[in-house]
């Protein structure tokens, strides 16, 4: 510690200057007021504060990411306070400005409540600009130890973190979930406040995230590692066991949760059926699609046209005849534009398939088609599939087709992905002449990857389609297919769990927040720009099961090559 | 390999030319390579040999000429078919997979051999896992006969250069060839990695029957392992024969060493 350090002043005024207009940016565009309902723990900490707070930490923290090396508890402080308290003079300096200038005029958010906000119960300007420099500074000091603290304490408290905040978003939710019935009513009580959690809960969750990030990282302790440990007859057994024990929990939990929560869910697994198909074509084969929504829409209006019971009603056949011929229509269709784009590659690829979704869309809107699609007036009365006497009525039923979908969608990818086709997917990607060498036809294992894709997609349409009850031109536009590929993305690039995380992240934590509407494109963004800066292979990505199950590094030069030399 | 042989050579390329715009980088090229041979392909860089394993593997279609493997024509076929047809290659700058597992290029690299399609994978049949794990038990293999045993798992990117190098060769044995091409084996290798990479290809055709076509500049390797050596320049054939005939070549000098040495050389030789 009595190592001579250096501060580099002009990193420190740099991380400060981007802090300061980040936290500016959260502010003007009006986070903190539009979040400060939603609290997160006991009435004291909401989630506007923690928006207002966030770039402060994170700045701060890569501002002191040297301190791990140097090791030093001084240089972690300093940095991290100085920072911190950059940032605060830009939000002190907001704040003053506008008690003095009418800026609304420019900025619609800097309302009297804003400014009733960053006072901070102080009466003075003063006052409220020490605070604010002073609460900075505090946050950027604790960014700053983070930067200290070993890897594995860090990622556990962040986890921890994590865990609060949303386990606090779910607040509302979860409280009408735990009123409902008895037994775990105190549950609920001891867990949440009136608004947020209660301290007890705070602890609770928190602890519980820590716990659950050291176990995993805990190279005695990973579970990944000691199943492989076990004898081959054993480890199937407690992956079947998991697995069963997973299934249970899914299946109970629409019913735990209640119709809200569960609608939102269903609306996750329709995400996750098609981000599953999307990562065949992208994440397997490495063919950007763009215009996957196409897909989905066909597989939605197929099953419309052929069960409305409304005007345009035609055959009037159930659910489960109009299934098949909609992943079989959905199915062509990828063949269909797979040929034409089959000697295209990268950005002409995602133009051309682009252009298709457009395409099927406009059709889909064309008053050509309107007699037998409804064009924008879309199909009604579409009827809830029934099974034995079962009917798929409301969210919580609708989930189970959905879970459905998902577990066979899913087996599907799963086999596939480490089959023959699956590696000439992969190899396709990596090399795509390399893998024409290696006796791999271009031409059917890219159509099967295009067809795969589109069956998933057809098979989520049908879903969307009897869940609604009802489809219009708009659930089928861009966006669609940009949500499906940054689901990927934030997932993990080819990998199956990643496109569970990714759709519960970018579908299900928006649809929670109801207030977070207007940012939703924002966070997409952000969410992005970050993965690809700090994690670009995604939240789980393809290859842990590899790099999981190994207890060291490998040290390439030195142990495998000796006996390589005898062998050559 | 105690297959039917039709014709005498394995691999007879008749008057191959290969044209790009204005630039004849292969010209009237025929050699004929023996069965279970070592057949060496050298010149200087530019020369066009790279170009010609291009014709043979499918990835260039010939100007003018046919390329017969075992009597039969593949001039014009796609790659993927001269692969199954038992031709398989390696690459001057190693092309891997580089986010596969050692293992998987390896088994990609079996995958002209196997048959199991979309439905077979997702029934999981009996006789799609059969071929699966008999497709795993000779990439293991494999890998361990080129010294790879230990790395299976990793990725090929995380692999040190010379191991990517046998994996290259790995991946290319999977497919089962009668011929083997191989550009440049030695490249970038230290002079005891050199010795043992030699040893490895005179090993090929002795335990497996393979025959090698091999390209390479290092001039010790190919005097020692080759059975005929074939000498590029400009595209043409300027030399052929046993190394030590190629290697008494003033045509062959001179083109290596420029017109000065050729002189000097014969001089000597006088
Ligand atoms: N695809 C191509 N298009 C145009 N010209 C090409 C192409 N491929 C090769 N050439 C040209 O053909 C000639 C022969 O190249 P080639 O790569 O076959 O040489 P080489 O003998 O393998 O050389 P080196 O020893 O450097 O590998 C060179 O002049 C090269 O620029
Ligand atoms: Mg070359």
């Amino acid at each position: 510690m009595d190592k001579e350090i250096k501060f580099s002043w002009q990193d420190i005024i740099k991380y400060g200057v981007i802090g300061g207009i980040v936290a500016l940016y959260v502010v003007l565009i009006g986070m903190v007021v539009t979040f400060k309902e939603r609290y997160i723990i006991a009435e004291t900490v909401n989630l506007g504060q923690i928006a207002l707070f966030s770039p402060t930490f994170i700045l701060a923290y890569f501002a002191a990411n040297n301190a791990r090396k140097l090791k030093s508890l001084i240089y972690a402080i300093v940095v991290g306070a100085l920072v911190g308290a950059i940032v605060g003079v830009f939000v002190a300096a907001l704040l003053v400005l506008a008690s003095h200038v009418n800026m609304r005029e420019v900025f619609l958010n800097v309302s009297p409540e804003l400014l009733k906000i960053l006072h901070f119960g102080q009466e003075s300007l003063k006052g409220a600009s020490l605070v604010i420099v002073g609460l900075n500074l505090i946050v950027g000091l604790v960014g700053g130890l983070f930067a200290l603290a070993p890897r594995r304490w860090s990622n556990a408290l962040l986890v921890g973190a994590a865990l609060v905040t949303l386990m606090g978003i779910l607040q509302e939710l979860m409280s009408i979930t735990f009123g409902t019935k008895d037994w775990y009513k105190p549950l609920g009580e001891f867990i949440y406040a009136k608004k947020g959690l209660s301290w007890g809960g705070t602890i609770l969750f928190f602890v519980l995230g820590m716990l659950f990030s050291l176990w995993r990282s805990s190279p005695g302790l990973h579970p990944g590692a000691r199943v492989a440990k076990l004898p081959p007859k054993q480890q199937q057994g407690v992956r079947i066991v998991s697995f069963l024990l997973g299934l249970a929990i899914l299946v109970w939990l629409p019913k735990f949760l209640g119709s809200y929560p569960s609608e939102i869910l269903t609306t996750v697994g329709i995400y996750v059926i098609m981000g599953l198909g999307l990562n065949i074509v992208v994440g397997f084969a490495g063919l950007l699609d763009l215009g996957y929504v196409a897909f989905f829409a066909i597989g939605a209006y197929t099953v419309g046209i052929l069960t409305t019971t409304g005007k345009l009603a035609t055959v009037g056949w159930n659910f489960w005849m109009a299934l098949p011929v909609a992943i079989f229509l959905a199915t062509m269709a990828g063949v269909i534009l797979g040929i034409p784009v089959l000697k295209m590659r990268g950005d002409y690829l995602a133009i051309v398939t682009l252009g298709f979704g457009e395409i099927i869309r406009i059709l889909v809107l064309s008053d050509w088609l309107k007699p037998y699609i409804g064009g924008a007036q879309g199909i009604l009365q579409i009827p809830k599939p029934e099974i034995l006497g079962y009917e798929f009525k409301g969210p919580q039923q609708i989930y189970y087709l959905v879970l459905i979908g998902i577990l066979l969608v899913g087996y599907i990818a799963w086999r596939l992905r480490d089959a023959r086709v699956g590696r000439a997917w992969k190899a396709m990607r990596e090399d795509e002449d390399v893998a024409e060498a290696m006796g791999i036809h271009l031409v059917s294992t890219k159509l099967m990857a295009f067809a795969t894709g589109a069956a998933f997609a057809g098979l989520s349409g049908a879903i969307f389609a009897a869940k609604l009850g009802s489809i219009f031109p708009h659930s089928f536009n861009l966006i669609v297919s940009i949500n499906v590929l940054s689901l990927i993305i934030v997932g993990g690039i080819g990998s199956l769990p990643g496109v569970v995380v990714g759709a519960l992240i970018l579908v299900g934590l928006p649809e929670l927040l109801r207030e977070f509407a207007d940012y939703r494109m924002l966070f997409y963004g952000a969410l992005l720009v970050a993965m690809m800066l700090v994690k670009p292979e995604g939240f789980v990505p393809e290859k842990t099961h590899a790099r999981e199950l190994r207890e060291q590094p490998l040290e390439p030069e030195v142990a495998p090559e000796a006996p390589a030399r005898e062998a050559l | 390999m105690a297959e039917k042989r039709h014709s005498e050579y394995i691999l007879e390329t008749i008057h191959v030319t290969k044209q790009f715009g204005g630039l004849v980088a292969v010209k009237d090229l025929s050699i004929q390579v023996p069965h279970q041979s070592i057949y060496s392909v050298i010149g200087p860089n530019g020369a066009g040999k790279t170009t010609f394993f291009n014709c043979i593997t499918g990835f260039y279609k010939v100007t003018e000429g046919d390329i017969l493997l075992d009597g039969e024509s593949i001039a014009g076929l796609r790659p993927d078919i001269i692969v199954k047809k038992g031709i398989s290659r390696t690459y001057q700058n190693i092309r891997l997979f580089q986010n596969l597992t050692a293992l998987e290029n390896v088994m990609v690299g079996h995958h002209p051999r196997m048959k199991a399609g979309w439905l077979g994978a997702v029934l999981n049949t009996p006789a799609t896992r059969q071929e699966e794990a008999a497709t795993r038990k000779l990439a293991m293999e494999l890998l361990e006969f080129v010294g790879l045993k230990g790395v299976e798992h990793e990725l090929a990117t995380n692999l040190p250069y010379g191991m990517q190098r046998r994996l290259e060769i790995a991946r290319a044995l999977a497919s089962e060839p009668k011929l083997l091409l191989l550009d440049e084996p030695t490249a970038g290798m230290n002079p005891s990695e050199t010795e043992e990479m030699t040893a490895f290809i005179d090993n090929l055709r002795k335990e497996m029957g393979i025959t090698v076509l091999l390209i390479e500049h290092d001039m010790r390797v190919v005097m020692s392992i080759s059975d005929t050596i074939t000498v590029l320049d400009y595209g043409e054939k300027i030399a052929e024969g046993k190394p030590e005939e190629v290697r008494a070549n003033p045509r062959v000098i001179e083109a290596y060493l420029g017109r000065g040495a050729a002189t000097q050389h014969e001089a000597k030789a006088a």
